[in-house]
């Protein structure tokens, strides 16, 4: 009995970690991109831990599959030993260039030198890593985060047209870089405005359900009508602080201007119903650029900028019904 | 009445401290307002907010009072949250999806109880199980996204208003005075007590150990299934990643700071219920400070390190002098 109380904790742990695959698009070579076909890359991404890691896998299935590349996805489930395995693996089975996610930043130089040893490109996807020898990858293709919350800013000093705005701040998980960066973007987006300034900032902790008690608190600590605009880090906090001002009897949108990061699906739904006003998009898309550059490198070795910065796209109401349509599927 | 006035003495004492702390930092908080027949004010808001882990609370004193402790119920949460939205966006109404995900809380802890009671492991290994697994289970539900739903039934398990409270509150009290006099007006209380101070003792006294074990346990499950719902409602959307992500360690700390020790025995519904309340009171007042947010946990750390000390069987003589000085002072 005791036997059989192990097998069934241990099924269900590895019910519970089965990931679900998915099953790419199926729309075929539109711009097939000749030095890329035939290649074969290996990606090892973090898991699928939100709606916006799923839709980064997908998309790179669905431009591989444009593009006429075999790609090799592995899950490894949040762990940095789970994506070494992949990377030596990827390495013996001899890929022609292999993607990375990292899922922290320190501990990659020992795998990446094996790459590198065998000749086979790395491109980081969405982070950087930690190394003093940057000749390990030969690129990363991440969002810039300082210009995502510098083009927050500057919407809402934009938007304002002069008026005085005291802002309240739902920061993200504090002590991560990102947050950090995010605010500091921000701040700077709103600098040339000098009557524009964050009154309050907490953290909303990234979630939905804390990004609505930070901002009831807000509600709660500032004088009734005093606050004019929302800046959360990401959509789904905004979600949790719209749901907060509509409870409070406030007009989120209208007489509270709420605008924040990411641009996944329901914060169009949200601007679609007129309750927050902008959001700058933090791209899924970013294996079709890692192609892009490999094909180059492999075609006439054309070296990427250590670089690759995705474009902060700001995105208002006015497309939000039908963004909404495009990205619901592919989060 | 008076016996539970000393006991929760300087529970009472602490939770004044924190309410005067939230004034200091928002005046008016302790004002109450009727508007549109709806209780609006600071101590609502407490209770509001603080009603999942004062559940989790007051599922997870009992089991601690068998000497056990439930690692699970955060998870049990988001399994219960994903699968009230999955089922009413499954077209079924609102009372069969509560009645869904209240049905998972029994069966969770019921897996938990039979781990624990038949087959023996211990409690914090036994329910770390479905804490690491029980997580997996929601995601696989929500597919790892954020599971909304619009169906305003369900919604209005948070945002509903019953006799002015909201109904979280009224849900929290509820269970609170349910358990309550489940466990003192009859002999279950002093069972469970019974199993948590000596099991082999219990026994051959003829308490029914065993059952007694298994039922704390589903128990635990069912207010961490309530909890779940709640906090699903709040936001109207399932997020298997984040609800009640770390929540059952708040429950333990109330359930600590409510006076249950660790080592079983002893316990009560209402000093855990106090203690879950001080710690909402506590985080309600940082979150509203307006001190930088890098200060959150850090605050919260030194106030709980010094509520335990001042509990602390070293502290509580002292205490108990300068209470009997100023009763005396007061008569005179």
């Amino acid at each position: 009995m005791k036997a059989l109380a192990k097998y069934g904790a241990v099924a269900l742990m590895m019910a519970a970690m089965a990931g679900c695959g998915d099953k790419g698009g199926t729309d075929k070579a539109t711009k097939a991109n000749e030095a890329a076909a035939a290649m074969t890359i290996g990606f090892s991404q973090i898991g699928s831990e939100s709606g916006w890691r799923a839709a980064e896998t997908k998309l790179a299935k669905l431009e591989a599959e444009k593009r006429g590349i075999n790609l090799k996805v592995s899950d490894a489930q949040q762990q940095q030993a789970n994506q070494i395995k992949a990377i030596r693996s990827f390495i013996a089975q001899g890929v022609d260039a292999i993607l990375l996610a990292p899922v922290i930043s320190s501990g990659w130089d020992e795998v990446l030198g094996e790459a590198k040893a065998a000749n086979i490109p790395v491109v980081l996807l969405d982070r950087q890593i930690d190394t003093a020898d940057p000749s390990l990858y030969l690129s990363a293709v991440t969002s810039d985060t300082v210009e995502e919350g510098r083009v927050a800013g500057r919407w809402l000093v934009e938007k304002l047209a002069g008026r005085d705005c005291r802002v309240v701040e739902i920061q993200g998980t504090i002590g991560a870089s990102l947050v950090a960066n995010r605010k500091k973007g921000f701040e700077e987006g709103i600098s040339s405005a000098g009557n524009v300034q964050i009154v309050r900032t907490q953290s909303g902790e990234f979630t939905r359900a804390k990004g609505k008690e930070v901002m009831e608190g807000f509600i709660k600590a500032e004088a009734p009508g005093s606050i004019c605009a929302v800046y959360a880090h990401n959509d789904d906090m905004m979600i949790g602080a719209i749901q907060a001002m509509k409870e409070a009897g406030l007009k989120p949108g209208s007489e509270i201007l709420a605008v924040s990061i990411d641009a996944v699906p329901d914060i169009f739904k949200a601007m679609a119903d007129g309750d927050a006003n902008a959001t700058v998009e933090l791209t899924p898309d970013m294996a079709s650029r890692a192609y892009d550059l490999l094909a180059a490198y492999n075609k006439d070795g054309t070296v990427p900028p250590k670089w690759v910065q995705t474009p902060s796209t700001l995105y208002l109401p006015d497309t939000a019904a039908a963004e909404y349509e495009r990205r619901k599927d592919l989060y | 009445m008076s016996g539970w006035f000393m006991a929760a003495r300087s529970r009472l004492i602490l939770l004044a401290l924190v309410l005067l702390a939230n004034v200091a930092v928002a005046p008016g908080f302790l004002e109450l307002r009727l508007v549109e027949g709806r209780l609006f004010g600071g101590i609502i808001d407490i209770l509001n907010r603080g009603a999942p882990v004062i559940l989790l609370a007051i599922g997870m004193a009992p089991v601690i009072a068998t000497r056990g402790i439930d690692l699970s119920v955060g998870a049990i949460m988001a399994i219960a949250g994903a699968v009230a939205a999955a089922s009413v966006n499954a077209g079924h109404a609102w009372p069969v999806a509560v009645l869904a995900a209240l049905g998972t809380g029994l069966v969770c802890g019921l897996w938990n109880g039979v781990l624990v009671t038949i087959f023996r492991l211990q409690p914090i290994v036994a329910t770390l199980i479905l804490m690491v697994a029980g997580r997996g289970i929601a995601q696989m539900i929500t597919e790892g996204r954020v599971l909304t739903f619009t169906d305003d039934g369900l919604a209005g398990v948070s945002s509903a208003t019953l006799l002015g409270l909201p109904l979280p509150v009224l849900i929290a009290l509820a269970a609170a005075m349910i358990t309550g006099l489940l466990v003192r007006a009859t002999a279950l209380g002093l069972f469970i007590e019974a199993v948590g101070t000596s099991p082999r003792a219990a026994r051959l006294a003829g308490v029914p150990a065993p059952g007694i074990l298994i039922g704390v346990y589903v128990w635990s499950g069912l207010m961490a299934a309530l909890a779940g719902l709640i906090a699903a409602a709040d936001i109207r959307g399932a997020d298997a990643n984040n609800a009640g992500l770390w929540l059952e360690l708040d429950a333990i700390l109330a359930v600590v700071i409510g006076g249950t020790s660790l080592y079983g025995g002893r316990f009560s519904i209402s000093l855990s219920v106090l203690g879950a309340v001080i710690l909402q009171g506590m985080r309600t007042c940082i979150l509203r400070a307006g001190l930088p947010p890098e200060l959150n946990l850090l605050l919260m750390a030194l106030v709980i390190a010094l509520v335990l000390v001042v509990q602390s069987p070293a502290c509580q003589p002292a205490i108990a002098r300068l209470t009997t000085r100023l009763r005396r002072r007061g008569a005179a």
